[in-house]
């Protein structure tokens, strides 16, 4: 894997991912209203907020999947959403996705899946290609199942097998759409240990989008914290760890009853068990 | 007039809007399939492999379809036509009612319904997990690579699976008028030479399957493209994948029959 | 795995067209297409051409030897001009008779060319000057009818 010399971090711009006050709405649905935020270069910044909140769609409008109503959304300096479709899959190919449930290619082997992009992408003689998936596969610890088809792997493995995949071609900003859902301690450990690992030894930055909370502190280098389609909070782990903010602090120690309440609006209790009559 | 008439009325304008809608965004999705065909015939393996799910594995059900119609035309075919002494002619009746209609009509309905409708659940269940924005986000255009190869190898399987039809279907009636019923093998042949024109009725089935296949595939791919990205969603997808195909041939057949042998 | 495959696709490619060639000759008349170069082209006119329609067979001896290229009206002769490619395989002399017959008792119309006795032949353009127009069913009803009454009327 390579190891970005440090003179080249210097000459670039210090935020890798900007977004400057983006606007976004479903229909008539509004997802994202005036958001801010920076992504500096080589560090791990976490998404997090409650399902809905808009979390996926900022990975998108960073991928240019989507284009945001109002405002801009910066990826190396370049704004996303103003760009032609070949300036747009030139940007792709530096990044990498992490999908929720891994999204592997189902008729293909996790060789193939990981060899997709190198294929797709380069004219690579096939013996290289060889040594660099093994070799990919390798820094995510399943070097033995390249011949695996994905209906044979474990949810955790298929995940690590998508991780090897967005990292076929060393890419400089890596995206992870809830990457610890529904796996067992042990795969939650591995993979944010290698979500850390590989962000350092390639030199790259890395986007995660969770709820996981306490799995994704010890990992991070800053949070920011969305409801509602706004950032309500941000900070480092520790200032996080620390805040009383009543929604993070919620949020972060997984209590039942704060800024979101338990009960759901409605009719009062008594009128609901017909113990008190309706008042016309 | 009275509420329900009028939201019936409303309901019937969404649909028909919604209809429209939906019309113009397929044909928008079908131009972008041929303008990216590149990819289909620069890398040929993939539409070969496409050839092979569609063209291959509906042999089967082609031939054994084909057989069976055949033979049923022999069948009900010598029933009528010796009543009128012209028992002869029904080489004529079954190479004519397949080469010209049945062979290709059937054969894309049977199409529709196996190829068809697996397209629609594949190309569904790769957008419900995903795997075609993951597609996206690799900077590989999912259109070039996924549906184009399938739209081509459909096209070219299509055309060749209704002539097979028709082909073991007039072997089919060869078996049950001649061999079965006994009526005179060279009059079968004979009369059935003179009175099938390669260009009339031959060139015009293909060219009706040709039409067919595109009306067909095009149809599954975009129905799978387009299918909500849940279970029922694909469900919903592939049924109506096979109704609409199904209705596109029978309407693009009077349409076509219209033209080529009514000289309209 | 992927060499199978191919020989699956190249079965199939080569049935397909195996089918089509079964189609092209032993079901149908491949050699009736008379598109080729090798023709040439005779003029008729009639009083009236009935049902005959354009590629209708030309036969002669109840062998097609060509095909009905085109029917136009002249408006100054009142006649209807019909074109037919011939094969050049097959030379007519001048004084042919043409006549457009029907096949079987209601069928498809088709022109009949029964060959003169002239020593010189057609040439590519010529008209040919004995022509029968078509059986017209009604005239022939109208015909027989007045026959039956010029019988009853005489008895």
């Amino acid at each position: 894997m390579q190891n970005r010399p440090p003179e080249n971090r210097k000459k670039n711009i210090e935020n890798l991912v900007e977004i400057k006050d983006v606007s976004f709405s479903y229909g008539f649905r509004p997802v994202l209203k005036a958001i801010t935020m920076a992504v500096p270069r080589g560090k791990v910044v976490s998404i997090m907020g409650l399902s809905g909140c808009g979390k996926t769609t900022l990975l998108r409008l960073i991928g240019g999947a989507l284009k945001p109503r109002k405002g801009e959304v910066r990826v190396d300096g370049q704004v996303v959403n103003r760009m032609q479709r070949n300036q747009l899959y030139a940007l792709r190919r530096k990044m990498g996705m992490l999908y929720q449930f891994g999204a592997l290619f189902t008729d293909m082997s996790a060789f193939e899946n990981v060899a997709f992009q190198i294929r797709e992408h380069t004219d690579l003689p096939e013996d290289l290609i060889q040594d660099l998936v093994l070799m990919k596969l390798n820094a995510v610890g399943l070097r033995g199942a390249h011949h695996l088809m994905p209906a044979e792997l474990s949810g955790g493995m298929a995940r690590r097998v998508a991780l090897a995949r967005a990292i076929a071609l060393d890419p400089t900003l890596i995206m992870y759409d809830e990457p610890f859902t529904g796996l067992d301690p042990i795969s939650m450990g591995v993979i944010s240990n290698l979500l850390r690992r590989l962000n350092d030894a390639l030199g790259a930055t890395s986007i995660v989008v969770t709820h996981d909370v306490q799995e994704t502190l010890k990992i991070v280098d800053y949070v920011y914290f969305m409801a509602d389609g706004a950032i309500v909070a941000q900070g480092t782990p520790d200032e996080i760890r620390k805040s009383d903010a009543p929604f993070v602090h919620q949020f972060v120690w997984g209590e039942i009853d704060g800024p979101m309440p338990f009960h759901m609006p409605g009719a009062p209790y008594a009128r609901d068990l017909a113990l008190e009559t309706a008042r016309a | 007039m009275p509420e329900r008439v009028l939201d019936g009325l409303r309901g019937i304008g969404h649909k028909v809007v919604n209809g429209v809608w939906r019309l113009g965004y397929a044909s928008g999705f079908f131009l972008m399939t041929l303008l990216r065909s590149g990819t289909s015939f620069r890398r040929f393996h993939l539409t070969i492999k496409e050839i092979f799910s569609a063209g291959v594995l509906s042999l089967i059900i082609i031939i054994v379809s084909g057989l069976f119609v055949g033979m049923v035309l022999g069948l009900q075919g010598y029933e009528t036509l010796q009543k009128y002494g012209s028992s002869e002619a029904v080489g004529t009746l079954v190479a004519l009612s397949l080469t010209r209609e049945l062979g290709p009509v059937v054969a894309a309905l049977l199409f529709a319904s196996r190829a068809g409708s697996a397209m629609t659940a594949e190309i569904g269940l790769m957008k419900a997990t995903e795997q075609i924005s993951a597609m996206e986000m690799m900077a590989v255009d999912p259109i070039a690579r996924v549906i184009g190869p399938r739209f081509w190898g459909g096209v070219i399987s299509m055309p060749l699976l209704a002539a097979i039809f028709s082909a073991v279907g007039v072997f089919g009636g060869y078996l049950v008028a001649v061999v079965l019923i006994g009526v005179d093998a060279g009059a079968f042949w004979s009369q059935m030479q003179n009175a099938v024109d390669f260009r009339h009725d031959i060139l015009n089935g293909i060219i009706k399957s040709v039409v067919f296949g595109v009306a067909v595939t095009a149809i599954a791919l975009f129905e799978g493209y387009d299918a909500p990205p849940t279970a029922e969603g694909v469900s919903g997808a592939t049924t109506r994948t096979v109704v609409t195909s199904s209705l596109a041939i029978l309407g693009l057949d009077f349409v076509l029959t219209a033209f080529m042998f009514t000289g309209i | 795995m992927e060499k199978t495959l191919y020989l699956w696709v190249g079965i199939f490619v080569c049935a397909g067209i195996a089918a089509l060639f079964v189609l092209a000759l032993k079901v149908g008349n491949a050699s009736s297409t008379f598109n080729t170069g090798d023709i040439y082209r005779v003029n008729a006119e009639f009083d009236n051409i009935g049902g005959l329609k354009a590629s209708a067979p030309v036969k002669s001896a109840g062998v097609v030897v060509g095909r009905v290229d085109g029917i136009q009206f002249d408006g100054k002769k009142f006649v209807a001009r019909v074109t037919m490619k011939i094969d050049k395989r097959y030379t007519f002399p001048k004084d042919t008779s043409v006549s457009i017959l029907t096949s079987g008792l209601l069928g498809e119309q088709y022109i009949g060319l029964e060959a003169g006795g002239d020593s010189e032949m057609l040439k590519d353009g010529e008209t040919l000057k004995l022509t029968q127009s078509a059986v017209v069913l009604e005239k022939l009803i109208g015909q027989f009818l007045y026959s039956k009454a010029a019988e009853g009327g005489a008895k």
